[in-house]
């Protein structure tokens, strides 16, 4: 299955990606960035189809889709 | 683009127009000369984003620079990034005559209907009804007292010189990638030295519209484009079928 690697770091918190997510693999994150965002995090165990919907719309650039390594 | 965090708010338009721009010129291999003109507005520091040649152009003259650049050099691919206070308000001397000489260069204008960086206040493109810190009443911009907002792709591809014209938006997956699709065309058309194009791009202000990144995309089509219609303005490339101006 592909995966998807969010930068917390980068991640401002604006959830665009959950918004567009189809599988709604993505949620909000517990923990905060030192910016003192709750960046976005991919839910344990979700689907990804690798649509790349999230990367396209991530104003951040802080998401990397990967194929099935 | 350069690996740098931008500075813009969270859920800003402009990092995916940037991305998509960079995406174009690097697609199309004209990395080594492209010339951009960032202008004043949020976008004035993009020369720390782009990793091709940038020359900051005093507010609104962004178009005048393009120009200067274009026909001193006429082998470099030159765009101007401009918001809606740049080249709706202070510069539409700049960005109409521009059009009209048909110069040949490349403009990407955010239109996201306020002047972003100075705090939110009323642009020319700001829609009837929408408040603003300069617009503050109930009522938000009205006709009567401040005017219509300004449709500059409209009015642009009225000009016999202007060549491509097209309005996008960045509020959907859909959206963005028509958008790259309209900047591809853009650039085509000053590669094939065609004469001027512009994408005006609508794009959302969610720290200046006092909404959620989310509700400001659905904003975007709710309010935003049934005043500004989505589509190709003009197009009288040669072999277009599309010529509607």
């Amino acid at each position: 299955m592909p995966c998807i690697v969010i930068n917390k770091e980068t991640c401002k918190g604006c959830y665009l990606c959950i918004e567009v997510c189809p599988k709604k693999s993505i949620a909000i994150g517990k923990e905060l960035n030192s910016k003192g965002y709750h960046p976005a995090m991919p839910v344990e165990n979700g689907e990804c189809s690798g649509c790349e919907s999230c990367m396209i719309v991530c104003p951040e650039l802080s998401i990397e889709v990967y194929d099935e390594e | 683009m350069k690996d740098a965090a931008t500075h813009y708010c969270q859920g800003c338009g402009h990092s995916v127009i940037h991305r998509l721009t960079a995406e174009v010129i690097e697609e199309l291999g004209i990395a080594d000369r492209a010339v951009g003109v960032p202008p004043a507005g949020c976008a004035v520091l993009a020369y720390f984003y782009f990793d091709v040649d940038m020359i900051e152009a005093p507010h609104g003259r962004a178009c005048a620079v393009a120009t200067g650049i274009k026909r001193a050099n006429p082998e470099s691919i030159v765009f101007s990034y401009q918001g809606d206070g740049d080249l709706a308000a202070i510069g539409t001397a700049e960005a109409v005559h521009s059009a009209n000489r048909s110069e040949n260069i490349t403009v990407i204008f955010v239109n996201n209907a306020v002047y972003g960086m100075t705090g939110g206040q009323m642009a020319p493109t700001t829609l009837l009804g929408q408040r603003t810190t300069t617009s503050p009443a109930a009522a938000g911009r009205e006709a009567h007292r401040e005017g219509y907002p300004i449709k500059v792709s409209e009015l642009l591809a009225s000009l016999e010189g202007s060549t491509y014209i097209e309005r996008c938006a960045v509020n959907s997956v859909r959206a963005i990638r028509r958008t790259k699709k309209a900047i591809r065309e853009a650039f085509l058309t000053q590669m094939n030295g065609e004469g001027f194009s512009m994408v005006e791009i609508l794009s959302p202000c969610p720290t200046n519209w006092k909404m959620s990144p989310v509700k400001s995309w659905k904003w975007i089509d709710e309010v935003m484009t049934p005043y500004f219609p989505l589509g190709v303005i003009k197009d009288s490339r040669k072999g277009s079928k599309k010529d509607a101006g």
